[in-house]
């Protein structure tokens, strides 16, 4: 986290000096201070964000977050209002071709084209992207391998199923081996299969060196394959850093869970009084609440709440996971800033 | 050998930069659809129905004997067909431009044509080409049907290659209005709507307001012995008549008639243009202005003024 705030600190010119000297550390991706309207609406505001190269960042946020228009203006599809948005050192602005030379964009809804057979489909797409035949005659069968789809390549693209389809877009991004992934919820609408599947992929573009940005609103899905977290809410990052430190901030006040026999009510009353206990949240006989506190106190509390006449079953520390880091953090925190 | 294969890959090479992947793409998956073959079958009924029917009513009123040379008679055939086609050619522009973008935006492969290294040039200019050559193909699988009219005689080859180039530019500009809407609405259906609109104005609209008009100078005026010299201008109206236009061609006087000042005047003065004239100008920078505007249109505008990036920095 800390290396990647001090990169962010620097000026915009610095940093774009920093990406010609080269190197794995340079930035593929430099969004600062964007914005976007959708007429009154405000969609993005003002958002920061920076991915080093090579990086598999996860784009997380819940539904009209602002993820999908973020990627949207990292493709050149929609205009920014406001703000610098560079990809490798190019401003999406400026040279909007050559930034579409190093993405591959995936929406999260495309269409195909019915009429074509899927070998033809990739073969479009890649003259499109100015890819001589012969090279692609060469590439085609290998795409086709990645993605497991060998078998269709003679299929018309309208007999494909909804996961075939969702493979062959990722094939069709990679036609011209584009720097920087821009995946736009790509697992979604799969069976935990193909997820796995789709998963499996990811982790050899990785292997690749490929930087990809992959959004999701669904956790576990990304946690095992991501190097970084963005956390989006309401057009605004509330976060970004590795999986773990993003766990560990949130932990500095670990979360406890307690279950009782009954009264929660009551509990959830006496919890909010005590020393070091943050928010508190009820579901049932089950209570939950942030804990500042270390050991010592924690066993105290349990001491003073028995005396009081809570009847506790289980008394632990929260199983926290990835997903209730993000439940965690977009519950009104976004609101605050 | 090693030269041979190099002479081989260069080859595919030279067709890839002939043929845009654009334009190869709309061909491809234009002919694949049946919908094509069925427009070409309507399309080529409908002529020959037309053809003959008119041919067997004038059999019928000249009585069978009278099949021989008639210039005039050849000549109402000719313009007949003429017509017939251009009417086929107005219902079909829209049905065929209206929709290419649209359509992709609908069927949401707009996205990814737009994030690939195609310029929005070459994609507008692919689509308006592909339909238009659909349209050709259309056209010319006609001739045979047309040449109908060399069996009376009157009729050089050279006329009907007038016509011909007439229906290739209108085609061009109604097709590139088509282009324009379907980039500009989001809906194709509201695009084929206007599209239609736009034709049916231009076709029928233009006419029935130059005969409305007319009859209402006409009657204002009915007493003066000399018609008031502002109802001259009612025939640009005229001009803007596809039909008309492709008349006046072959038939000049209705250029000198339509631009008589009132309905009984004296039609002894010149026409101000030739209708196909005015048609020719007034659709040239129409079509100029609405292709750019597609171009520009299909992809946001990201450039932001110069004012307001020094500003932000
Ligand atoms: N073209 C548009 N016109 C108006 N509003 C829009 C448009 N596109 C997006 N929005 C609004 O911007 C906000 C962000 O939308 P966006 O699609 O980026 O969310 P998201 O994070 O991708 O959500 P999801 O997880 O549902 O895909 C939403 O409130 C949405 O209503
Ligand atoms: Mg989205």
């Amino acid at each position: 986290m800390t290396e990647r705030t001090e990169q962010a600190a620097l000026p915009a010119e610095n940093s774009r000096q920093a990406d010609s000297a080269g190197g794995s550390d340079r930035l593929m991706v430099e969004i600062r201070g964007l914005t976007k309207r959708f007429g009154n609406f405000q969609a993005l505001k003002s958002i920061d964000l920076t991915i080093r190269r090579g990086t598999v960042f996860g784009f997380i946020g819940p539904n009209g977050a602002g993820k999908s228009t973020t990627m949207a203006i990292l493709a050149t599809l929609l205009a920014p209002d406001d703000g610098i948005v560079r990809v490798d050192g190019i401003d999406v602005t400026e040279d909007p071709k050559e930034v579409r030379r190093r993405i591959g964009y995936m929406p999260d809804f495309f269409g195909v084209y019915d009429q074509f057979r899927t070998t033809e489909y990739l073969h479009f797409y890649g003259a499109s992207c100015g890819i001589p035949r012969a090279e692609r005659e060469a590439l085609i069968p290998q795409l086709l391998e990645l993605v497991n789809l060998s078998d269709k390549k003679d299929a018309y693209v309208d007999t494909l199923s909804r996961g075939m389809k969702q493979r062959l877009c990722l094939a069709r991004c990679l036609v011209h081996d584009p720097d920087l992934l821009i995946l736009d919820e790509p697992a979604s609408g799969l069976d935990p299969r193909a997820r796995i599947e789709m998963r499996e992929i990811m982790k050899e573009l990785k292997a690749m060196g490929k930087t990809i940005i992959i959004s999701s609103h669904i956790l576990p899905e990304l946690a095992e394959m991501v190097d970084e977290i963005g956390v989006i809410e309401q057009g605004r990052m509330i976060a970004q850093g590795s999986v773990a430190e993003i766990q560990h901030r949130l932990q500095a006040g670990r979360i406890l869970e307690l279950r009782l026999a009954g009264g929660a009510e009551e509990a959830v009353v006496l919890l909010e009084g005590e020393p070091h206990v943050g928010r508190v949240m009820r579901d049932g006989q089950l209570v939950r609440f942030q804990f500042a506190g270390g050991d010592e106190e924690q066993a105290e509390l349990l001491v003073r709440l028995v005396e009081r006449g809570v009847r506790p079953i289980a008394f632990s520390e929260a199983q926290t996971n990835l997903e209730d880091v993000f439940l965690e953090m977009t519950k009104g925190i976004g609101v605050k800033t | 050998m090693s030269g041979q294969s190099a002479a081989k890959r260069r080859l595919p090479d030279l067709r890839t930069r002939l043929i845009n992947p654009v334009l190869g793409k709309e061909f491809t998956l234009r002919m694949r659809t049946p919908r094509s073959m069925w427009a070409l079958l309507f399309y080529l009924t409908a002529i020959g129905i037309l053809a003959f029917g008119f041919m067997y009513i004038f059999r019928m009123d000249y009585g069978l004997g009278a099949a021989s040379f008639d210039p005039g008679r050849s000549r109402t055939m000719f313009l007949f067909i003429s017509l017939a086609q251009l009417g086929l050619i107005a219902f079909m522009t829209p049905g065929l431009t209206a929709g290419v973008v649209s359509s992709e935006r609908e069927k949401q492969t707009l996205n990814l044509l737009l994030t690939t290294q195609q310029s929005s040039t070459s994609i507008i200019l692919s689509k308006l080409v592909s339909s238009l050559s659909f349209m050709t193909l259309l056209v010319i699988s006609t001739m045979p049907i047309f040449s109908i009219v060399f069996l009376y005689g009157g009729i050089s080859p050279g006329q009907v290659g007038t016509v011909f180039a007439f229906y290739l530019f209108t085609m061009l500009a109604f097709g590139s209005f088509g282009v324009l809407f379907s980039t500009w609405m989001k809906r194709t259906m509201l695009s084929v709507i206007t599209s239609y609109g736009l034709t049916l104005f231009m076709y029928g609209g233009t006419a029935f307001l130059y005969l409305i008009l007319h009859l209402m100078i006409d009657s204002m005026t009915s007493g003066q012995p000399n018609p008031p010299g502002y109802s001259n201008w009612l025939g640009f109206l005229m001009g803007l008549n596809p039909a008309a236009a492709l008349v006046s061609i072959f038939e000049p006087e209705l250029s000198r008639s339509v631009f008589r000042g009132g309905w009984f005047g004296p039609s002894s003065a010149e026409a101000p243009i030739e209708l196909w004239q005015e048609y020719f100008i007034v659709y040239s920078i129409l079509t100029v202005i609405a292709i750019p505007l597609s171009i520009r249109h299909i992809r946001p505008v990201l450039k932001r003024k110069r004012k307001k990036a020094a500003g932000r920095g």
